[in-house]
């Protein structure tokens, strides 16, 4: 068994009433390279603060080498960072910043000079020992703050979107230059990015993130390939993800044809989430492996492949990528093997709220009094399905019993599928044909149609 | 013609403005005791200054030596209590940090003498005896706001991760102080000083209201006096032409150094 450097237990922290982080358990390698990925404000920064000592979790332990480091101030932590805006002293020149942590440990002057000298040939900085680090370029001071960091041989090196304000060829080559430095170390990395394709050809574990929580962990290909929820797929990758249903083991019904696949053990006929990846559906020409048609809707060549857009003869929309272009509007044949067709467990089916009976056509929930007519006692607590058809948005939130921002959308095929956030801070997810932007604000409405009410008192006899 | 106006219009005003000035420096070089009446160049008046030998020259040179040591005593405890201050109100969120700005901003707007007259009632109040001590503290009151204005631009341009930087590779919070944010602010916290210093030199309200009667004087609050008893002494003419040539090399360092990190803010 591998040790585990950090070990991390139960970890929550909010600022004020917004919870940054929920209940986070997760261990790293020794010497392993682990990104911690996810849209911006999803809490992998202050994650990584906690490691390093700027933050105090609420609650949870961070263990290091199995011990409890809570009580240790940062100064104290055998740990170094990276910081995304490179934190450069800008009133000590290249040397003195690289020197830095080796001085306050009181090194001996020749050794000091040594492990300077070392780190800027690893960074290939050699010449600029007497530079001022404003002097410098953006580049090289990520490369300086590199070597500030590892020239004090840290047990584990935390770097804080380190890349990010660099331009994407230069960002390319230090990824390159980053991968070969953890060869060459033997360090521990935690990488923190929201860069997915940066996490991908760096790490050796991703750790995907968002709204505080842990959503995925696995190597870069068992996230590419067997995303565990909408929110992966969309974010890692590009994908057509789409509503489905598990007609038994092994074979899965959707755009409203079957196909093979390998997934086992949903049970029969069950509501799932399907992903299929752009490059694995297949153009063919022999009508023995057609399963199903499509016509060519647009064609954008993208360096490498071509990106098209097709309408299925049942009128879903898919992304395909293919080497090969096919003219707009041609009639083309399409086929997924059944090794390329990732099935998911549906996170939800319908929105579940709790609410409390005003009058017989009203029911409070969410701090709003919906109209819905109903046939219990007011003052009756009661449990409100809503399905996702029947949540409205309004262009007025005025209108709207709630109001609320749009927070994520994702594309299934033929429809939208939305989260809203309401301004309480409570999420609504709905489908919907309209096409809305993230973070439009909204009013929001249900359609009494196909809501389901239980008194919750019935649920506990 | 346009433009000609505007010159004029703008040399009116500067002559208006230095007029006083250039008055009091021209006649520092006669010898004539009355203001006005010139009596052939001298530079004896400024002898009689360097060596003392004047009318009331003892206790115009003990002036001269409070006000340096109370400016510098004031302008030293004001930069750190400034600088500290800056910092807390820095790391403020919010309407906190806006109320506790104005909070700092109001004492700077308020009329000296409401200021002096008020600490005069508080030293009584806490029966301070007056003197070198109450003045200092008067002066330290007035001068921190200007500091805490002159450091907080800095911490703004500040990275702020450089502080947490500094923990990361090992400091501790006092080293990190010393090492990384005192250096990174040394530019603001010496404006501020220059400025508390030229603030505490020119003060006259406060230090009258608050020096007790020891007979404690600044140049400003003997030349009050000396003024008052008839006449000024005529070494007071160059005294007060070399005390404006100080002030205007302050001023001109000032604004050169704002020059200068204006410049090299531009550059990066």
């Amino acid at each position: 068994m591998k040790e585990h450097i950090i070990n991390i237990q139960h970890l929550s922290k909010s600022f004020g009433d917004k919870k940054v982080l929920d209940d986070i358990s997760l261990y790293v390698n020794r010497g392993e390279f682990i990104t911690l990925l996810g849209p911006s404000g999803c809490g992998k920064t202050t994650l990584l603060r906690m490691i390093a000592g700027f933050l105090q979790p609420d609650e949870g332990v961070i263990l290091m080498d199995g011990k409890d480091i809570a009580g240790t101030p940062p100064h104290l932590r055998p740990l170094n960072t990276v910081f995304q805006r490179y934190a450069l002293f800008p009133h000590l020149d290249v040397y003195d910043n690289i020197a830095f942590g080796l001085k306050l440990r009181k090194t001996p002057q020749d050794e000091i000079d040594k492990r300077v000298r070392r780190v800027l040939k690893l960074v290939a900085m050699s010449d600029y020992e007497d530079r001022d680090v404003e002097t410098l370029s953006g580049g090289q001071q990520q490369r300086i703050a590199i070597a500030r960091a590892i020239v004090n041989q840290p047990k584990v090196l935390l770097l804080d979107e380190p890349l990010a304000a660099l331009d994407l060829k230069m960002r390319k080559d230090m990824q390159i230059e980053l991968k070969e430095m953890h060869r060459k170390l033997g360090i521990t990395f935690i990488y923190v990015t929201h860069d997915q394709e940066e996490a991908l050809t760096l790490s050796d574990t991703i750790v995907v993130m968002n709204e505080g929580k842990i959503q995925q962990i696995g190597t870069p290909v068992d996230i590419y390939n067997e995303p565990v929820n909408c929110f992966v797929a969309d974010f890692i990758g590009e994908s057509n993800i789409l509503k489905g249903r598990m007609m038994r083991d092994r074979r899965v019904a959707f755009i409203k044809h079957e196909f093979d696949c390998v997934d086992e053990g949903f049970g029969e006929d069950v509501p799932v989430d399907v992903v299929v990846r752009p490059e694995d559906i297949y153009f063919t020409t022999d009508p023995a492996k057609c399963q199903f048609k499509a016509k060519v809707n647009s064609c954008t060549f993208k360096g490498v492949h071509y990106e098209m857009w097709v309408d299925t003869d049942t009128g879903y929309e898919l992304m395909i990528q293919d080497y090969d272009p096919y003219p707009v509007g041609s009639e083309v044949m399409l086929y997924i093997d059944p090794d390329d067709i990732q099935v998911m467990h549906k996170e939800r089916l319908c929105n579940t709220l709790s609410g409390t009976v005003k009058d017989d056509q009203t029911i409070t929930l969410l701090g709003g009094d919906f109209p819905i007519r109903n046939s219990f006692e007011p003052g009756t607590e009661v449990t409100v399905e809503v399905p996702f058809t029947s949540v409205d948005l309004l262009d007025n939130t005025e209108d709207g019993v709630l109001s609320g921002e749009v927070h994520f959308i994702l594309y299934k095929g033929d429809h939208y599928h939305l989260t809203v956030k309401t301004d309480d801070g409570d999420s609504l997810w709905l489908d919907t044909n309209d096409i809305w932007d993230k973070g439009d604000l909204v009013g929001i409405r249900f359609k009494d149609k196909g809501i389901k009410i239980r008194s919750k008192d019935e649920q506990a006899q | 013609m346009k433009r000609f106006l505007a010159k004029t219009y703008i040399w009116i005003l500067l002559i208006l403005l230095y007029a006083p000035l250039v008055f009091i420096a021209v006649f520092s070089f006669t010898e004539s005791r009355v203001l006005g009446s010139w009596e052939g160049f001298s530079t004896h008046l400024y002898g009689n200054l360097l060596t003392g030998n004047m009318q009331g020259g003892a206790p115009l040179l003990a002036a001269v030596r409070n006000t340096l040591l109370i400016a510098l005593a004031a302008a030293l405890v004001s930069t750190l209590l400034g600088t500290i201050a800056a910092i807390g109100i820095h790391n403020l969120h919010g309407r906190k940090k806006q109320a506790l700005t104005l909070l700092n901003n109001i004492p700077m707007i308020n009329p000296d003498i409401i200021t002096g007259v008020s600490l005069f009632l508080l030293f009584v109040f806490l029966h301070f005896s007056q003197g070198y001590l109450t003045v200092i503290l008067a002066h330290i009151t007035f001068c921190t706001p200007y500091v805490v204005l002159s450091v907080l631009p800095r911490l703004r341009e500040m990275n702020p991760d450089i502080y947490v930087a500094a923990l990361d590779l090992g400091a501790t919070p006092g080293q990190a102080l010393r090492k990384v944010l005192v250096p990174e602010l040394k530019p603001g916290m010496i404006s501020g000083f220059i400025l508390a210093f030229t603030m505490s030199l020119d003060d006259f309200a406060v230090t009258f209201f608050t020096r007790g009667t020891i007979g404690l004087d600044t140049l400003s609050t003997y030349i009050y006096t000396d003024a008052r008893k008839g006449g000024l002494t005529p070494e007071l003419r160059p005294l007060m032409t070399l005390i404006f040539l100080v002030i205007l090399v302050l001023l001109i360092v000032i604004n050169l150094r704002q020059e200068r990190l204006n410049n090299k803010n531009n550059k990066r």
